[in-house]
């Protein structure tokens, strides 16, 4: 196929990967643990939307080129309220009386494999194994010179990827919040000194990191279909790769990370076989683990841009 | 929804325990066979303990050092690819030649995930292992000439299935005995292994990192050296299992039983050889016992067994990690749990959580 | 009349281990105070049991006559005080300005004009308020601890080691700002091992050892003590020794 196309289709993937990962970064990057749940996150957002959408049977018509409908807009808050409301809870009952004790972050890192396998299993006896849609109309593509092919969808993936990366840097870098959580990440004990409340910090990046975490499912869904057990099999590694490709804590590097690790994914295809697909972001991550550790934004302190 | 050829995975949707036993001589005695497979799972489980329990690497790619000893041993023992089929080897050569060609495949393996990532932060180890399995199955899903593809390997020989014709003895038993077997001098091994010298190194890099090195020792190879012996145990319970099944397809080897193995040595006890053991067979009863009241359950439930056993192992391993993270049987006698911190302790930052943190690339503490 | 700071036989630790043991301080308003002590002696460990970063195991503590046992690190800035740790004490990837918001986070309105007022006192930050504390040398970086711990308006700052690792001119730098921010009617407690500076500019001062209250003075009283020069200064000084071939 035609390199370009190729490079299109990789942003689009590359989008949501790296939409996720900003999620998975800042959680990372504040509570310093891997969440391993992260991906499964994704998946209980995507299917959160699709109660809306499906369940509930708010459609909400077509809107304009795209797949679907204004529904799409409740379901997504949906989604957000659902998986802040869950991550909080889980934060609540699990990590933070880890915190308290002051365990291991690797423990911590164990327990949150615990909350993936679970909620992946709630997710299936919930919504079943059979792959799903929100809508199942065929979805044109446009057609550009030269014969490329982008459906509205991914345009909008692409943008609105980009739009919430810019949400975010400004969340950070100019309210008192934002700027709490970076010092929270940078030194949780001193914040804690500072007078900062850093409990409450904790959980205004949970609630920021879901509606990432949402967003990137309900787009992973319309990219491909809903899946219980998208988490493992296709999106923790390539977030995991893009976070540290980017620098653990930087949001920014982990969209571009993210946008690396789609585009490499998608132009691999042109060379060797698609089964071996899934190889690229590990080798990515091999990579930069042997040759930047701290990734490719990572100076000695995080957050920078 | 459910594969239908039953056992293709060991831990995984499949109903796994009762249909091979039928095959296997018409003995239908479930709790043969439950024990077969839950000293299989219990040299995985010893291998994650020296892993985990004794070193503290994670590694979440339990399965896939368990698939590469699986095929490795299948590929040198099987014979001669048919008209049909195409992998490589097909060496016809002696089972228990293939048991150690699963553990040397194992080992490798660790070996190459290893090196580039033991190095470095203990998190970077574990997102690391995430990948392996899923890629390695897809590769043998792919790749033509390698493994058979999806197709699957067939015919892989049982051990002393011969011997136990001749006696006129239960097959399902002289397996049983055969795999106590090799669980007992695993766990020999192991202990001998962790209870040396070498072991206590071990546990000084997993309490405190920084301690271990600065007396010097090389904390990284040691780390190295265990993940592989780790590893190669795991290939071993994975060459086990593929002679037993007789047939393995790369879903056979599907993240639940990662997930397993993990929720065993948790229940169990990390660090705890015999805790680990008990926790195989603790958590591989509720796994594979689950499915046998499936008839008494509440139809909505009894639907959906297999994501019940499945929510039941997340919450066990939630509940130790909380509650007993000691595990059932707690750890032995260890080193001395405040060791002395590097920077006489005049930053803010407590021990325990964030002491591996601190002075690591990429880390929060810059 | 009441004492602004007033620590009762605490003992305190880690875990189950206790570093601190039945240890007695007293501070009054507006005073500077000095704990000396061989390192591992549980300094550090006391301040930060005193500001509630580190659980109390018994005694008590009193904040300007409100019993602040086991508060919260943030109950203890509302009330009044406020803490320069040891190392680590500044956001290394916040810029100063940000570093200093930080120190004013409890604080909803005026964060602007408090950072000028408190950057008066620290000219060498004043023209690089964008750039990030990570950059900064070591006694900048310990200005801006300190600064950031003025930004309350605090009666009493906690100082563990403000001085450790500096150079002698910068060392005297960190103590004329100690010395004016006390003239601001501050009260000061604080840990040095550079005893012979910091005494000669405190009330008074304390001697732990082995997490005891092991002497009380006044400080010059305490420098010319020979008793407590031979047993509490004598490593102090050889490292003075090292550092500072010159004498101060
Ligand atoms: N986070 C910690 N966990 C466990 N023990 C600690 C911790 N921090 C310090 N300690 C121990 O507490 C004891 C006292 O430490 P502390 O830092 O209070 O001493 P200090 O008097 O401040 O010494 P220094 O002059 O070196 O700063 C030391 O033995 C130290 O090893
Ligand atoms: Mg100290």
């Amino acid at each position: 196929m035609d390199i370009l196309q190729l490079v299109i289709v990789g942003m689009v993937v590359g989008s949501i990967i790296g939409l996720g990962a900003m999620g998975l970064t800042l959680t990372f990057g504040v509570l310093k643990f891997a969440n391993f749940a992260h991906a499964d996150l994704m998946t209980l957002g995507m299917y959160l939307a699709f109660f809306v959408i499906v369940d509930v049977g708010i459609v909400g018509g077509h809107v304009g080129p795209f797949s679907f409908g204004w529904g799409m807009i409740p379901a997504v808050l949906f989604a957000w309220g659902g998986v802040a409301a869950f991550t909080v809870g889980v934060d609540r009952f699990v990590f933070r009386p880890l915190r308290r004790r002051e365990t291991d972050f690797l423990s911590i890192g164990i327990a949150s494999l615990g909350v993936a396998i679970a909620l992946q299993a709630v997710v299936q006896a919930i919504w079943g194994s059979a792959p799903l849609r929100y809508h199942s109309e065929i979805h044109r593509a446009l057609t550009f010179a030269g014969g490329l092919k982008i459906k509205p969808d991914q345009i909008l993936i692409i943008g609105l990827t980009l739009a919430m990366a810019v949400a975010l840097y400004l969340l950070l870098h100019r309210t008192r919040l934002g700027t709490a959580m970076r010092a929270t990440s940078d030194n949780a004990p001193l914040a804690e000194a500072s007078g900062i409340d850093t409990e409450r910090v904790r959980i205004a990046t949970w609630v920021i990191a879901s509606a990432m975490t949402a967003v990137a499912g309900v787009m992973f869904a319309l990219q491909s279909q809903l899946r219980f057990d998208a988490g493992f099999e296709f999106l923790l590694l390539p977030m995991f790769a893009a976070v540290i490709l980017g620098g653990i804590g930087n949001p920014w590097g982990a969209l571009v990370g993210g946008l690396i690790v789609g585009i490499s994914q998608e132009l691999s295809t042109e060379w060797i076989n698609t089964g071996f697909k899934p190889g690229v972001p590990f080798l990515l991550l091999i990579l930069i683990l042997i040759v930047r550790p701290r990734g490719l934004f990572g100076s000695e302190t995080q957050w920078s841009t | 929804m459910l594969p239908v050829d039953a056992f293709t995975s060991l831990a995984g949707e499949a109903p796994a325990l009762l249909p091979p036993l039928i095959t296997f001589g018409g003995s239908v005695n479930w709790t043969v066979g439950f024990l077969t497979t839950a000293a299989i799972f219990a040299i995985a489980a010893l291998a994650l303990n020296v892993q985990w329990g004794y070193t503290g690497t994670i590694n979440f790619g339990v399965v896939a050092f368990f698939g590469v000893g699986a095929y490795t041993s299948a590929l040198l023992t099987l014979d001669a690819p048919g008209e049909f089929e195409s992998y490589v080897g097909g060496l016809e050569l002696a089972i228990p030649i293939g048991w150690v060609g699963g553990m040397v495949a194992g080992g490798v393996l660790a070996l190459l995930v290893g090196l580039p990532t033991l190095r470095l932060r203990d998190d970077f180890l574990a997102i690391a292992t995430i990948g392996i399995a899923t890629i390695l199955r897809s590769i043998a899903n792919a790749q033509e000439g390698l493994v058979n593809r999806a197709r699957g390997l067939n015919g892989i020989p049982r051990p002393l299935e011969g011997f136990a014709n001749d006696m006129g003895v239960d097959y399902d038993l002289v397996l049983l005995v055969l795999t106590s077997g090799v669980l007992l001098m695993v766990f020999l091994v192991v202990r001998g292994a962790t209870a040396s010298p070498w072991g206590r190194v071990l546990r000084a890099i997993r309490e405190n990192e920084a301690t271990a090195q600065s007396v010097g020792k090389m904390t990284t190879s040691y780390r190295i050296q265990s993940f592989v012996l780790g590893g190669a145990l795991m290939g071993l319970a994975g060459a086990i299992f593929a002679h037993r099944i007789g047939t393995i397809a790369p879903d056979s080897f599907d993240n639940l039983t990662t997930f397993l193995v993990w929720t065993m040595v948790i229940v169990g006890g990390s660090g705890n050889n015999r805790g680990v053991m008990l926790g195989a067979l603790v958590v591989g009863f509720v796994w594979f016992g689950l499915p046998l009241i499936q008839e008494e359950l509440p139809d909505f439930l009894g639907t959906r067994v297999f994501m019940l056993r499945r929510i039941a192992i997340g919450l066990l391993i939630i509940a130790f990690v909380l509650t007993r993270p000691q595990g059932l049987l707690g750890e032995e006698p260890r080193v001395s749990r405040f060791a002395p911190r590097g920077d006489g302790g005049g930053g803010l930052w407590p021990t325990g959580l964030w002491s591996r943190i601190r002075g690591q690339p990429g880390g929060g503490a810059a | 009349m009441t004492a602004l700071l007033e620590v009762e036989e605490v003992t305190a630790g880690y875990g189950t281990v206790m570093i601190v043991h039945e240890v007695s301080i007293r501070l009054e308003a507006g005073e500077l105070v000095t704990i000396i002590g061989p390192n591992g002696a549980g300094k550090s460990t006391l301040l930060k049991a005193i500001f509630g970063l580190l659980p109390i195991r018994d005694g008590r503590v009193q904040l300007g006559g409100d019993t602040v046992t086991d508060e919260s690190p943030s109950r203890m800035v509302r009330l009044g005080a406020s803490f320069v740790p040891q190392t680590e004490n500044v956001f290394p990837s916040l810029t100063i300005r940000e570093n200093l918001e930080m120190g004013a986070y409890q604080l909803s309105r005026g964060v602007r004009r408090r950072i000028d007022e408190v950057l008066d006192l620290f000219p060498e930050l004043s023209e690089r308020t964008g750039e990030q504390a990570a950059r900064l040398s070591g006694g900048q970086r310990q200005a801006l601890a300190i600064a950031r711990s003025l930004m309350l308006d605090p009666k009493l700052l906690l100082l563990d080691e403000p001085t450790a690792a500096l150079s002698p001119v910068r060392r005297r730098e960190i103590f004329d700002r100690l010395m004016a921010i006390r003239e601001r009617g501050v009260a000061l407690l604080m840990v040095e091992q550079n005893a012979r500076e910091a005494l000669a500019i405190s009330d008074r001062a304390y001697v732990l050892v082995d997490g005891r209250n092991a002497h009380e003075q006044p400080g010059p009283e305490m420098l010319a003590n020979p008793e407590v020069g031979r047993l509490f200064l004598g490593l102090d000084s050889v490292e003075d020794g090292e550092t500072d071939p010159g004498g101060v």
